[in-house]
C-alpha cells in the first residue's frame, strides 16, 4: 500500500513538473496558430525622389497589404528597410501605421557629432528599399520587393510657386504706381489719427520744454517694425532739430544703438542743426527685457517727457511702458505689428498705428509721391487678396477645391 | 557715391535672398546659413559699441547729482558682473558670479513683471469705462469673456461660452486676420522699398 502510494505521488509530481515545463513552452514560444497567419506584403512598391528638395531625400510609395483593413486585418504598421546595394544588409529606416501608404526618408546631415553619418543621402545617390506589412501579434510578411530609387537636387521649389506668383502681382502694382507718381500724378491716401498726432505732440514737448522719449522697442535692426521705427525717428529728429526740442533714445541692442544714432545725427545735418546733436541722447541701456523696462520707467518718471513714442516690436513691456508713461502725464504714440499687443497699446497709449500702419507712417511722413506709391500698390494687392478669398469662399462651398489648391504653399 | 554704395549692397543681398527663397539646393541653403552667421556675427562685434555707450552715459551722469546714486548702482553692478564672470569656474551653478544672477538678478526681472498685473487693472478700467458706444460694447464684450471663467446656474454657463466661443472664432478672427494679412503685405512692401532702394532712412538718409 505505502508502495503504490509512494509512485502514485512520484507520478503527480511529474506530471506537475511536465506541466509546468510545458506552461513555461507555452509563454516563450508560442504557436504559429495562436499567434495567426502573417498578413500579406505591400505590393507595387515604387521610389520617387522627394520634390522641391536639395537632393536628400526620397519617397517610397506602395499598395496598402491585401490584409490592411480587408482579407485578415491584422496589419498593425508597415516596417521600411533600407540598403546602399539590391544584395545589401538591409536596415530599418522606420515605421508607420497600417492604412498609410507612403513614407518619406530623409538625411541631409553629412556629419553628426563630428562623424560621417552613415546614413547621410547626398544628391545623385542611389538607395534601395523593401517594406514588410507587420500584424497586430508582431508577425512580420514576406518582404516586398526591392526597388530602387536616386535623390536630385531641385532648382526650383514648385511648392512656393504662388509666392512668386503674388510678389509678381505685387511688383507690378508697385513698379505702375511708382511711375505714376513720377509722373505727377496725385494720388491720395487716408488720413492716419496717430501720424497727424505727430507734428501735435513734438510741439508740445516745445511749448512744454520737456524731451521726447522715442522707444524702438526690443526688436533687432533686422525686423521689419524696428526699420519703420528708424523712419519715424528720422522725421521726429528732423522736426526736434527745428523746434531745439531733445530727443532721447534708450536702445537694447547694440546694432539698433549705432542705426539710431546715425539716424538722429544725419536728421539734424539735414535739418541744418549739427551742432545741436548730442550723440549721448541715443544710449544703449541693457540687452535685457525687463532691466530695459526699469531703465525706461525710470527715465520716463525723472525726466517727465512731455511725448513718449513707441515704435517697433514690443511684448510683454509694452502696458507697463505705456502705463508708466501715462503716470508721468506723456502723450503717447505706439506702433507695432505685435499683434497681441496692439490692445495694450490701445487702451494704454493716446494713437496707435495698427500693423500695416506703423510701415506706411515714412510714406505719410514724407508725402514723397514715389513712397505714397508703394501705399497705393500695396491697397491694390489687398483689394486682389480680397477678390480670392471672396471667390475661394465660394468655389469651396460649392466643393469646388480648384483655387484652394492654386494658392496653397507647400513648404 | 558714399550713398550709393551701401544701397547697392542692399539691393544686390535683397535680391539675392529673394532668389534664395526659391532654390532648394544645398549652395543655397549655404547662402542663408551663411548670411544669418554674419547676423550673429556683426551683432557681437557691435556689442562693444553698446558697452561702451552703457559706462560712457552712466560716467557723466555721475556729475548730475539727482542721477549720481542710481548710476553709481549700475556701474558697480556692471564692473562686480564683469569681473566675477571672467573665469570660467564663476560660470558654474554655486559660484559667486551665479549667485548674483539667480538670487539678485532674476527675482528683479520678476518683480518688473509682476508689475504688469496692476498695469492691466489701471488700463482696462480705463479703456472699459461706457463712454462711448463703441467703449460700451467693449465693455459688454469683455464682461461676457470673463464671465466663461465663472460657474453660472441655470445653464447659462452653456449659454455664454458659446456666445463666447462665437465671439472669439468669428469678429475677432476676422479681424485677427484683417491685421495678419495687412502686417504681411506691409512689411513685403517695405521690404521692396528697401531692396528698390525707395527706402533709405534706415542708413541715416532720405
Amino acid at each position: 500500500m505505502r508502495k503504490t502510494l509512494k509512485v502514485i505521488f512520484a507520478l503527480l509530481i511529474l506530471a506537475l513538473l511536465g506541466g509546468v515545463a510545458s506552461a513555461q513552452e507555452m509563454e516563450t514560444a508560442p504557436s504559429a496558430d495562436t499567434l495567426g497567419p502573417p498578413p500579406q506584403p505591400p505590393s507595387d512598391v515604387r521610389v520617387e525622389d522627394k520634390a522641391d528638395d536639395a537632393g536628400h531625400g526620397l519617397v517610397v510609395k506602395w499598395n496598402l497589404s491585401a490584409d490592411d483593413g480587408a482579407g485578415l486585418d491584422n496589419v498593425q504598421m508597415y516596417e521600411i528597410f533600407r540598403s546602399k546595394s539590391a544584395t545589401g544588409e538591409f536596415q530599418s529606416r522606420g515605421i508607420v501605421p497600417a492604412g498609410t501608404d507612403f513614407f518619406d526618408d530623409k538625411d541631409d546631415q553629412e556629419h553628426t557629432g563630428g562623424e560621417p553619418n552613415p546614413n547621410y543621402m547626398p544628391a545623385g545617390s542611389t538607395w534601395y528599399y523593401e517594406i514588410k506589412a507587420i500584424s497586430d501579434k508582431n508577425i512580420g510578411s514576406e518582404s516586398s520587393t526591392v526597388v530602387s530609387g536616386t535623390t536630385k537636387a531641385n532648382l526650383f521649389h514648385w511648392g512656393k510657386l504662388p509666392v512668386l506668383f503674388g510678389v509678381i502681382i505685387f511688383g507690378g502694382f508697385l513698379l505702375a504706381f511708382i511711375s505714376q507718381a513720377k509722373s505727377g500724378k496725385s494720388l491720395y491716401v487716408r488720413p492716419l489719427a496717430g501720424i497727424n498726432a505727430v507734428d501735435d505732440a513734438i510741439g508740445r514737448a516745445t511749448e512744454m520744454g520737456k524731451p521726447i522719449l522715442f522707444i524702438l522697442g526690443l526688436g533687432t535692426a533686422g525686423d521689419i517694425a524696428t526699420i519703420a521705427g528708424f523712419t519715424i525717428l528720422s522725421r521726429v529728429s528732423r522736426r526736434t532739430a527745428e523746434y531745439q526740442t531733445k530727443v532721447l533714445v534708450p536702445v537694447q541692442d547694440p546694432v539698433v544703438l549705432a542705426v539710431a544714432q546715425e539716424t538722429v545725427r544725419t536728421a539734424y545735418l539735414e535739418a541744418g542743426r549739427p551742432d545741436q546733436y548730442n550723440p549721448d541722447n541715443v544710449f544703449y541701456v541693457t540687452a535685457l527685457q525687463f532691466p530695459y523696462v526699469a531703465a525706461v520707467n525710470g527715465i520716463m518718471l525723472r525726466e517727465r517727457p512731455a511725448t513718449n513714442f513707441y515704435m517697433g516690436k514690443f511684448y510683454a513691456e509694452s502696458l507697463i511702458l505705456a502705463e508708466t508713461g501715462n503716470i508721468a502725464g506723456s502723450i503717447q504714440i505706439s506702433g507695432t505689428d505685435e499683434i497681441g499687443q496692439l490692445p495694450f497699446f490701445v487702451a494704454a497709449t493716446d494713437y496707435t498705428l495698427i500693423g500695416e500702419e506703423l510701415y506706411a507712417a515714412s510714406a505719410y511722413l514724407s508725402q514723397e509721391p514715389v513712397q505714397l506709391g508703394t501705399l497705393k500698390a500695396q491697397d491694390y494687392t489687398k483689394g486682389v487678396a480680397m477678390v480670392i478669398i471672396i471667390i475661394g469662399t465660394i468655389l469651396i462651398t460649392a466643393g469646388i477645391p480648384f483655387l484652394l489648391n492654386m494658392i496653397t504653399v507647400n513648404l | 557715391m558714399k550713398r550709393e554704395i551701401p544701397i547697392l549692397i542692399v539691393g544686390i543681398t535683397g535680391f539675392a535672398m529673394l532668389i534664395q527663397y526659391f532654390i532648394p539646393t544645398d549652395w543655397s541653403e549655404f547662402i542663408f546659413s551663411y548670411s544669418q552667421d554674419w547676423v550673429i556675427v556683426i551683432g557681437i562685434l557691435a556689442m562693444p559699441l553698446g558697452i561702451w555707450s552703457l559706462v560712457k552715459a552712466n560716467i557723466l551722469k555721475m556729475k548730475v547729482p539727482g542721477e549720481r546714486f542710481y548710476s553709481a548702482v549700475l556701474l558697480f553692478g556692471f564692473f562686480i558682473m564683469v569681473l566675477s564672470g571672467l573665469k570660467r569656474e564663476n560660470l558654474e551653478l554655486g559660484s559667486f558670479h551665479m549667485n548674483i544672477f539667480s538670487y539678485a538678478l532674476v527675482p528683479i526681472q520678476a518683480t518688473i513683471f509682476s508689475l504688469l498685473a496692476f498695469f492691466i487693472a489701471s488700463a482696462a478700467y480705463r479703456a472699459f469705462r461706457a463712454r462711448s458706444v463703441l467703449a460700451t460694447i467693449l465693455l459688454l464684450t469683455a464682461f461676457l469673456i470673463m464671465l466663461r471663467f465663472i460657474p453660472l446656474p441655470f445653464g447659462l454657463s452653456t449659454v455664454n461660452l458659446s456666445i463666447v466661443s462665437w465671439i472669439l472664432k468669428v469678429p475677432n478672427m476676422a479681424a485677427n486676420r484683417a491685421i495678419m494679412m495687412g502686417i504681411g503685405l506691409g512689411a513685403t512692401a517695405t521690404a521692396m522699398k528697401i531692396i528698390l532702394g525707395i527706402e533709405r532712412t534706415y542708413m541715416g538718409h532720405d
